[in-house]
């Protein structure tokens, strides 16, 4: 009754083609920001922030490149955690080294650095598929965190290897509080999902999909593979690095190169399938359950046993349950929570009347 | 030049160990096309089952760790394990995601990871242990005379019974009826149902067989090193062996875990000094990549022909 599209007559291209066609999407959207923009920084605590909402977002955005790569292009990855490694870490040195650099600057800068890595590490791709590729992609994981780690230049000398994260200010506005980290995280992956939502409608969206779905035919009818492939890799890489920025910067602050290793690589992967692959809304999707599953079942532990459960045991049975649900989730909905949406809209199109 | 031979022999049998956990991925993915990254876990798991059941032979009859009556005890627990574990994984997670797209399947297997890892130490516990299995582990005496080489009888062993084990798939899969069918699956699921080999039945032998090499994989670097967490990482060591050999050879594991094993102990002795040592995380993974750029479908892999 109230998400429905009759009525709503499209009079020119321009109309027809623009991201949201139906009203009540355009609304929702309108809403979804003015909440996140407005309402949660008024109404959320700090532990929201800083447990929840900035590591789903920064998750949201490592998601959303890592389906950029695997979704879209069909090149499976298992390095997404080393190419955020490359952003945070070239994001720091780049803040480091020049003086006076914008933050943004520095991000973008460290974003353009994953994604030369990422052309790197794509190259195999050319003449490798499928879990071959997984496989190669862990080389890059491996090495990158390696490099990181037996090079001190990148960590400035620090004698562990962590890197601080430094003061980030932003045309004299300087990010200290949860709510502002949040509200500059939000904003880049507010802006970077956009751009990705509209890049997968363009011709280089178009052409990684026809690779994803068949390359050879994809070759046979004019689409450049090498130019193709390595876009998907170079964009991926991008998305990650920057996320990886922001990880360091506004997530935890302090962080070494074992932060970025194979399990977050995994976590990643897990999201955009348990979100969705191939979509960007199911990137938040996964991003937003795998980060809040621990959470939950932690809350759960606590609400049933309150403190009697040893903590080894309790940590087991939680690696259990997280390992039986993603099995579970997969067995029951392996097009992941972007298609269960998906069946909820068409559902909700003809509510209450279906015929 | 005797160094030489000593890194090398030591690489070639820390190599057999790769070739031993890359079999157990490859007779999945013969037989259902599912890339196992469980395999490690189940290594972990097998060998923790070893040892839990030890300890309580131990407690119960007093049969001492090392003896034959304890050896024989865990083993048939822990091969009754795996079976339950084979028998659990085809009825709960392979059934309910028939012809789904590998990458899925794959998914489930990281899962399968994270469940048997939490099951194995919620079992028996995640403290290091040491497995006693009865071989010592002291240099061979005749190589040292005649060659002046160092080689551990211990890897020696643990190399034949590796080749045995080899050995005996290779017969079971070319000769017996169920190796048959086993292979008939492996080429084309559809054909093989509708001549009426049992798919559920086959899938539940591969992982029983997986959950073997694994249990053996499992005693032999437990032996070495510690029942800990880092046996779940074989299943990275043995990733590049898997590209380089082709996932689905039999014998391209073996010469693929040899080569890695050998090229990895070479290059961290040789090489690693250079630039800072620690370069076997990856080294394997590079000249895996190297290799992959020249033979895109590994050493023994099937050709693939893309057909439009």
């Amino acid at each position: 009754m109230l998400y429905r599209e009759a009525g709503q007559f499209k009079t020119s291209y321009q109309a027809d083609m623009q991201i949201f066609p139906i009203r009540q999407d355009r609304i929702g959207m309108a809403v979804l920001l003015l909440l996140a923009f407005v309402a949660i920084p008024l109404l959320a605590s700090d532990y929201w922030f800083q447990a929840i909402l900035i590591p789903a977002l920064i998750f949201s955005l490592a998601a959303i490149g890592l389906n950029i790569l695997t979704g879209y292009a069909g090149q499976l990855s298992l390095g997404a955690a080393g190419f955020m490694a490359v952003g945070a870490f070239a994001t720091y040195n780049f803040m480091l080294r020049i003086d006076g650099i914008p933050f943004l600057v520095a991000m973008v800068l460290g974003g353009i650095c994953a994604a030369l890595v990422g052309i790197l590490f794509g190259l195999p791709s050319l003449r490798i598929k499928g879990f071959y590729l997984a496989v190669a992609t862990l080389a890059a994981q491996f090495f990158i965190l390696w490099v990181l780690v037996k090079f001190p230049w990148f960590s400035n000398y620090s004698s562990s290897g962590v890197i601080t994260a430094q003061q980030v200010t932003i045309l004299g506005w300087s990010v200290d509080t949860p709510v502002e980290k949040y509200l500059l995280t939000l904003a880049v992956v507010a802006l970077l999902a956009l751009a990705a939502k509209n890049l997968a409608r363009t011709h280089t969206g178009r052409a990684w999909m026809a690779v994803r779905d068949m390359d050879v035919a994809a070759e046979v009818i004019g689409i450049p593979l090498m130019k193709t492939k390595l876009q998907a890799f170079a964009i991926s890489s991008f998305y990650c690095g920057v996320a990886g920025a922001l990880y360091a910067y506004t997530y935890l602050g302090t962080v070494e190169p074992e932060a970025f290793n194979l399990d977050l690589s995994f976590k990643i992967l897990f999201m955009i399938i348990i979100g969705g692959v191939g979509t960007v809304l199911g990137s938040f999707f996964g991003a937003i359950f795998i980060t809040l599953l621990p959470i939950f079942l932690n809350q759960i532990f606590h609400a049933l046993f309150g403190n009697a459960l040893p903590p080894a045991l309790a940590s087991n049975v939680e690696l259990m349950i997280f390992g039986a649900l993603i099995i579970f989730f997969l067995i029951v909905e392996p097009h992941g929570l972007a298609r269960l949406w998906q069946i909820g809209k068409e559902k909700l199109r003809l509510w209450p009347f279906p015929h | 030049m005797t160094f030489f031979f000593e890194v090398l022999i030591a690489g070639l049998l820390s190599g057999m160990l790769y070739a031993l956990v890359a079999l157990g991925f490859v007779l999945i993915f013969k037989a259902s096309g599912v890339f196992n990254f469980a395999q490690g876990a189940l290594v972990y798991f097998a060998a923790l089952t070893f040892v839990g059941v030890g300890e309580k032979l131990l407690n119960w009859f007093g049969w001492e760790a090392g003896s034959f009556l304890s050896f024989v005890g865990a083993l048939l627990a822990t091969l009754a394990a795996m079976v339950v574990v084979a028998i659990a994984v085809e009825r709960f997670m392979l059934r309910g995601l028939v012809n789904q797209p590998l990458i899925t399947l794959f998914m489930a297997t990281i899962g399968l990871t994270f469940f048997l890892e939490g099951l194995a130490q919620l079992l028996w516990g995640s403290e290091v242990r040491r497995i006693e299995l009865g071989i010592a582990d002291e240099p061979v005496m005749w190589l040292m005379d005649s060659a002046n080489l160092l080689v551990s009888k211990f890897d020696l062993t643990a190399a034949g019974i590796a080749t045995v084990l080899v050995v005996l798939l290779s017969l079971f899969f070319q000769y017996t009826k169920t190796g048959r069918a086993l292979r008939a699956v492996a080429d084309d699921h559809q054909a093989a149902l509708s001549i009426g080999v049992p798919l559920e039945r086959i899938w539940v032998i591969v992982w029983v067989a997986a959950g073997i090499v694994a249990l053996v994989a499992g005693l032999i670097w437990g032996a070495r090193n510690g029942v800990q967490f880092a046996l779940a990482f074989t299943a990275l060591k043995a990733l590049p062996v898997l590209i380089l050999g082709g996932f689905t050879s039999v014998p391209g594991a073996i010469v693929g875990g040899l080569l890695i094993g050998a090229a990895e102990k070479l290059a961290e002795v040789y090489l690693g000094p250079l630039v800072g040592g620690g370069i076997d995380a990856w080294f394997p993974y590079v000249m895996a990549l190297a290799f992959l750029l020249i033979r895109p479908e590994g050493l023994f892999g099937e050709k693939h022909i893309d057909r439009v």
